[in-house]
């Protein structure tokens, strides 16, 4: 018999017991689609994300007090002794990282921010003029303070993209309009571009200002003998395959620095962006094997779904296996029949599954916009393969079960 | 064991079927000797229990016999294995049912195609096949129905096409009208009895009812799983009811009677 026959022998089966079928696919179904599901979604995170971190700047490197295993910045121990401008100022020396083009420091924290009534709270970011060149980032209005400013300690400030949305919700020209922040008057010198939500949080809801303003004037953190205290230090790398070389230099300039022994580990640490991508990707990574973990659990429910009803079904149809064994059907008829019938089951499981994991990652990447869910046609193989290999392996003792039925006592059944 | 100048078709020596029961033998069979010739029409009676749906499950290739030997055309197919004996029925055997054994929610030309499909027959043969076999049953007008849109009469006529579809040696039937009213049981055994008649297929049936026994040239008598009489008859019902001709067959004497 050909496998045709058994095809449309097992289409007409389970057409049969429609909603009975169905609910067999049910774990199968469940289990692809979490799987494609989740699986699109989190390459549509991942692609995100590693724009994201393009946009960061290129060839960046951060320097932070502290070890990323000390967990994030806001909750590491105060005893870390903190950067300062000084640091800053010492990476930039080209005798020391001649690799690095640029440099720039970044004083972190939350400011309430006024205009007209309306108040909104932002991060602040207190940085060095050099900071919209390290971050590879222009201004949609105004330009970014100067060395002069700088200097001077203006109270100048530049609003994120959505700060400015905030506060200027009719879109007025921005630049030396009067803002209060911390209850001091400041005057708007321009708007960034929008750079959307990225690793350490949306920059589109912050705003700008000299370093030397805001440790002077509002934050007041400087260390003991009077150096502006910083959250972080950017680095530019002239060239990308530099950075490693540059990252050991910064080491041993940090190290010295802070007066660290041989034996002891750094109290700094310093990420590049491959870095991130890298932890990032740990997380994926981790993620992955959950997914697998659901996958297989589901697919092994599916599995044993599937069995169960075959089993059923080889029950209930005792009697026209011994019918089609009394006009001449032998074993490996049988037995290919009713494997193709758990088969075509499965497989349709998987589809049905594919179809709703892609819906449900369309409905996602709709409802968050930001990313696009990508259905990978990898995935969507994978899984109907596994699926129908799941029908099969599951198949084999229900339809080994009916291959072996006796035609006569098969025909007697009742 | 030359007759009409042809060897039988189904011969049975000394056929036996023992079934274990846990500790009991149960002895269905206890050495059947029977020889059927080609254009017979016989039924096999007797009481329950005696051994008859036994016999027929050996004689259709659904069982093989403990002892004794079966030779089915000439061919000795006493010890085949269960794909051998599966190609054979495939061939050689047409079976009607008591309950019909109709496949539920498949139209009635896909119930006869069935023995086809396991035949190798190539799919657009194999509808002609079942139309024409079909047609030949009276059921032309009926191809697309499903079971459950035929009456009995109509779903045993469907049964007797699927028998009929691979051109068997011989049609076998066990109680065929044992779940019919009278006036279609006499529609059946007619049709029986026309394709007998006309098409020259032997035809086996099991029976407990002597009005069926009435339609055939040969009744053979089981009792305790031995032959107990096999007595050559003229039919005296239906369309061929040949009331003074001889009988178109005659079978060799009752080899072994009960005393
Ligand atoms: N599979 C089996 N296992 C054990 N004993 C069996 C089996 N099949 C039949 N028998 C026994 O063999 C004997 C003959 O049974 P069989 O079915 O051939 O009788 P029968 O003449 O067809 O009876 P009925 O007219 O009631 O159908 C009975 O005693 C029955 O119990
Ligand atoms: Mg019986």
């Amino acid at each position: 018999m050909k496998v045709i026959e058994a095809l449309r022998i097992a289409m007409r089966a389970l057409a049969a017991n429609k909603l009975r079928s169905v609910l067999t696919m049910l774990g199968i179904i469940i289990g692809v689609g979490a799987v494609i599901a989740l699986m699109s979604i989190g390459r549509g995170v991942e692609k995100y994300v590693t724009d994201q971190f393009a946009g960061l700047g290129s060839n960046l490197l951060f320097v932070a007090p502290g070890q990323i295993s000390d967990g994030p910045p806001s909750l590491r121990p105060n005893t870390v002794k903190a950067l300062t401008v000084a640091d800053m100022e010492a990476i930039a020396d080209p005798s020391r990282v001649p690799h690095a083009s640029s440099v720039a420091a970044d004083f972190q924290t939350r400011v309430s921010v006024t205009r007209a009534g309306k108040t909104v709270n932002v991060q602040a970011s207190a940085t060095t003029p050099e900071y919209p060149r390290v971050r590879n980032w222009n201004t949609t209005a105004g330009s970014y303070f100067s060395m002069l400013d700088s200097a001077e300690r203006q109270r100048v400030v530049l609003l994120g993209a959505d700060t400015y949305q905030d506060l200027f919700p009719n879109n007025e020209y921005p630049v030396d309009q009067i803002v209060q922040i911390n209850e001091m008057n400041f005057r708007v010198i321009g708007v960034m571009e929008s750079k959307g939500g990225g690793p350490g949080g949306n920059l589109d809801k912050s705003v700008f200002l000299p370093l030397t303003t805001g440790q002077d004037r509002l934050f007041k953190q400087k260390t003991p003998n009077g150096e502006y205290k910083v959250s972080v230090i950017y680095v530019s790398i002239d060239q990308s395959e530099n950075i490693p070389l540059a990252q050991e230099e910064i080491t041993q300039l940090m190290r010295e620095r802070r007066g660290i022994n041989y034996l002891d580990q750094d109290d700094f640490s310093i990420v590049s962006q491959n870095d991130l991508i890298a932890v990032f990707g740990d997380i994926l990574g981790a993620l992955t094997i959950f997914l697998g973990a659901i996958a297989a659990i589901s697919l092994l429910v599916g599995g044993i779904g599937i069995m169960n009803i075959m089993l059923v079904s080889v029950t209930e149809r005792t009697r026209e296996i011994g019918l089609r064994k009394a006009v001449g059907a032998k074993r490996a008829d049988v037995l290919v029949q009713f494997l193709i019938e758990a088969m075509a089951l499965a497989a349709a499981g998987g589809l049905l599954g594919v179809a709703l994991g892609w819906s449900l990652a369309l409905l996602v990447s709709t409802a968050f916009g930001d990313f696009e869910a990508v259905v990978g046609a990898d995935a969507i193989f994978t899984s109907l393969i596994v699926a129908t290999a799941v029908g099969l392996f599951f198949g084999i003792f229900p339809a080994f079960r009916a291959s072996r039925l006796n035609p006569i006592d098969a025909l007697r059944y009742e | 064991m030359e007759q009409n100048g042809s060897s039988p078709v189904i011969s049975l020596r000394g056929v036996k079927k023992l079934y274990q029961m846990g500790d009991v033998e149960v002895r269905a069979l206890r050495g059947v000797d029977v020889d059927i010739y080609p254009g017979e029409m016989i039924a096999i009676m007797g009481p329950s229990g005696s051994g008859k749906s036994t016999l027929m499950n050996i004689i259709g290739c659904l069982d093989v016999p403990s002892e004794g030997v079966y030779e089915l055309d000439g061919k000795d197919v006493s010890r085949l294995k269960d794909d051998q004996l599966a190609a054979i029925r495939n061939h050689k055997i047409g079976f009607v049912f008591q309950s019909f054994n109709l496949l539920p929610r498949t139209t009635a030309v896909a119930n006869v195609e069935l023995p086809l499909i396991y035949g190798g027959v190539s799919g657009r043969q194999r509808r002609q096949r079942a139309e024409d076999s079909l047609r030949l049953v009276g059921l032309g007008e009926r191809l697309d129905h499903k079971p459950n849109e035929l009456s009995g009469g109509q779903q045993q006529r469907v049964a007797i096409a699927r028998a009929l579809v691979n051109t068997p040696s011989m049609i076998l039937a066990d109680e065929p009208t044992g779940n019919l009213d009278s006036k279609t049981s006499v529609e059946i055994m007619e049709l029986f009895q026309r394709l007998n008649q006309e098409r020259g297929i032997t035809i086996v049936f099991v029976t407990h009812n002597p009005e069926t026994a009435d339609y055939c040239h040969r009744v053979v008598r089981v009792r305790d799983g031995m032959v107990e009489s096999d007595i050559a008859q003229r039919a005296t019902a239906g369309i061929y009811a040949t009331v003074g001709d001889p009988p178109p067959a005659l079978p060799p004497a009752p080899q072994e009677v009960q005393p």
